[in-house]
């Protein structure tokens, strides 16, 4: 008997920007891709469900506009979710739907269930406070007033990301773009979230950075058993790192399934051509 | 002796948007294996053959048909309809699959690549490590290619240690897809002196094999495509 649960449950998740109309809220095949010409409202994120289970990494592939960073940034309450829910299997508000949480609940879910790497660390970090500040910016949100703590807690993760100990006073504005992502790594594992969301972490970063980061995320994987999300519009970087994909096309899904069965036997016209094109 | 695998009537065909077309693989396959036995597969090249393992470990989902499998964990289960992380759980611990191609982690060495098929099985690391050294002296990879990148292999040593890290975790069921094509005679030696250790362990395999006299001399039945039937 199979009878593992998940530790998050999306379902049915959506994200318009703009209100919807008949036209294009009833009869989705009148949309012009995610986009409704009568009422031109953007359907960024359409009708997502999955799950996610304890230590597994869940990658989500797509091209840019198809919905991937809305819908963790929805996950992670940066954006309010037009229509779904999001049901929690761990911490105090289990089983219940957490996106109709007050924000007060929501925001101690933030601090304590998730770490999220942005794309852009410029929307993660605080570019003029030291990595140090930074790192312990979440562990505070969470409660954690204790200096010293703070810091041994800091310099521990700090480690873990490979910073060396005389750049950690310094501020992330003076760090390469590959530090960057390290710190924001950090930082979102300051409080031992179960669960990471990772945005394009290794976009635009060199190659050698860029495998730099990936093993780190390997590593957090194998040593912490951490739940991730894997956003990234590079199948190359989702087939090393998670067990299972979802493919994304215009706020859908349009596949899911074992991250090698997407690569080997791709059923969707556009899952087709993405590996096609695979390097 | 009980089925382990019950094939029944698979069908598997690819459809391809930008040919427009639809291609048939395999076609109503039906085949029974018994527990401790070994398979060979045989066929003309294109016939299915890999089409059949790549099914069974879930690589292909095959349109019609079923597969049922005995597990250890779940008791019978249909691999074409099991929950992925059921097969995510089946692959580590109960179903191996060695391919010709190696596929590996970048930047991890070869030894990382044998503990860790033992660690997330739960095994203790200081048995890991000693099953891992034991694998690399049988296949005879030499001590200073240890701790070093696969990428840098020769294409024999990278089989070789394809074959070992599927072989380390003694899985119940393994799928070999032409495990020696291309080896030496003296490597061919080792895969088939390590086949028959896992099979007096007690592992059910099916396998292809381009060379059919080193296959004929393992395998308890051969299963011919074209008939769908045993020979």
């Amino acid at each position: 008997m199979f009878d593992e649960k998940p530790i998050l449950e999306v379902k049915h998740l959506s994200k318009l920007y703009g209100i919807g109309c008949d036209y294009c809220l009833d009869h989705p095949e009148n949309r012009e891709r995610n986009y409704c010409p009568r009422c031109r409202t953007i359907h960024a994120v359409s009708d997502v469900s999955f799950e996610l289970y304890e230590g597994e990494i869940l990658g989500i592939v797509g091209e840019s506009g198809s919905g991937k960073s809305t819908l963790v940034q929805c996950m992670y309450f940066d954006q309010d979710s037009s229509s779904g829910d999001m049901v929690m299997h761990i911490g105090e508000n289990s089983g219940k739907n957490v996106f109709t949480l007050s924000s007060q609940k929501k925001n101690s879910i933030r601090n304590q269930l998730f770490g999220m790497v942005y794309q852009n660390p410029y929307r993660g970090l605080k570019m003029k406070f030291s990595a140090y500040a930074n790192v312990s910016e979440k562990l505070i949100a969470a409660g954690s007033r204790h200096v010293q703590r703070m810091l041994a807690r800091s310099d521990e993760l700090l480690d873990i990301v490979h910073i060396e100990a005389f750049r950690r006073k310094d501020t992330p504005k003076h760090f390469s773009g590959g530090m960057q992502q390290r710190v924001q790594i950090a930082k979102a594992l300051s409080n031992n979230p179960p669960v990471l969301l990772l945005d394009e972490v290794t976009t635009g970063l060199d190659l050698s950075v860029q495998a730099n980061v990936l093993d780190l995320i390997k590593i957090i994987q194998h040593e912490l058993k951490v739940s991730m999300i894997v956003v990234s519009h590079d199948l190359a970087v989702v087939r090393m790192l998670a067990e299972r994909t979802l493919v994304m096309l215009d706020g859908r899904v349009v596949e899911a399934g074992l991250t090698d069965q997407i690569l080997e036997d791709p059923t969707h016209q556009y899952t087709q051509q993405l590996v096609y094109s695979l390097i | 002796m009980h089925d382990i695998l019950r094939i029944e009537n698979l069908s598997k065909s690819f459809y391809i948007h930008h040919l427009r077309q639809r291609i048939e693989a395999t076609k109503n396959i039906s085949l029974h294996v018994s527990e401790g036995e070994f398979i060979g597969i045989t066929g003309k090249s294109g016939s299915g053959k890999s089409t059949i393992l790549k099914s069974i470990y879930r690589t292909y989902l095959p349109e019609e048909g079923r597969i049922y499998y005995h597990s250890k964990a779940y008791g019978v289960v249909d691999l074409t309809k099991a929950h992925l992380r059921q097969i995510i759980y089946l692959r580590s611990y109960e179903i191996g699959y060695v391919s010709q191609f190696l596929r590996v982690m970048p930047r991890t060495t070869a030894r990382e690549i044998m503990e860790r098929a033992l660690l997330e099985m739960g095994v203790p690391r200081d048995e890991a490590q000693r099953e891992a050294v034991r694998m690399f002296e049988h296949f005879g990879i030499e001590k200073e290619l240890w701790d070093n990148y696969p990428m840098t292999f020769s294409g024999g040593e990278k089989l070789r240690l394809n074959v070992a890290s599927a072989m380390i975790k003694k899985p119940r069921l393994l799928l070999l897809d032409e495990p020696t094509a291309s080896l030496d005679q003296e490597s061919k030696g080792r895969v088939r002196s390590l086949i028959e250790q896992l099979k007096n362990h007690g592992t059910t395999m099916i396998g292809i094999f381009h060379d059919l006299e080193f296959m004929k001399g393992l395998c308890d039945k051969e299963f011919r495509m074209e008939t769908s039937s045993y020979v």
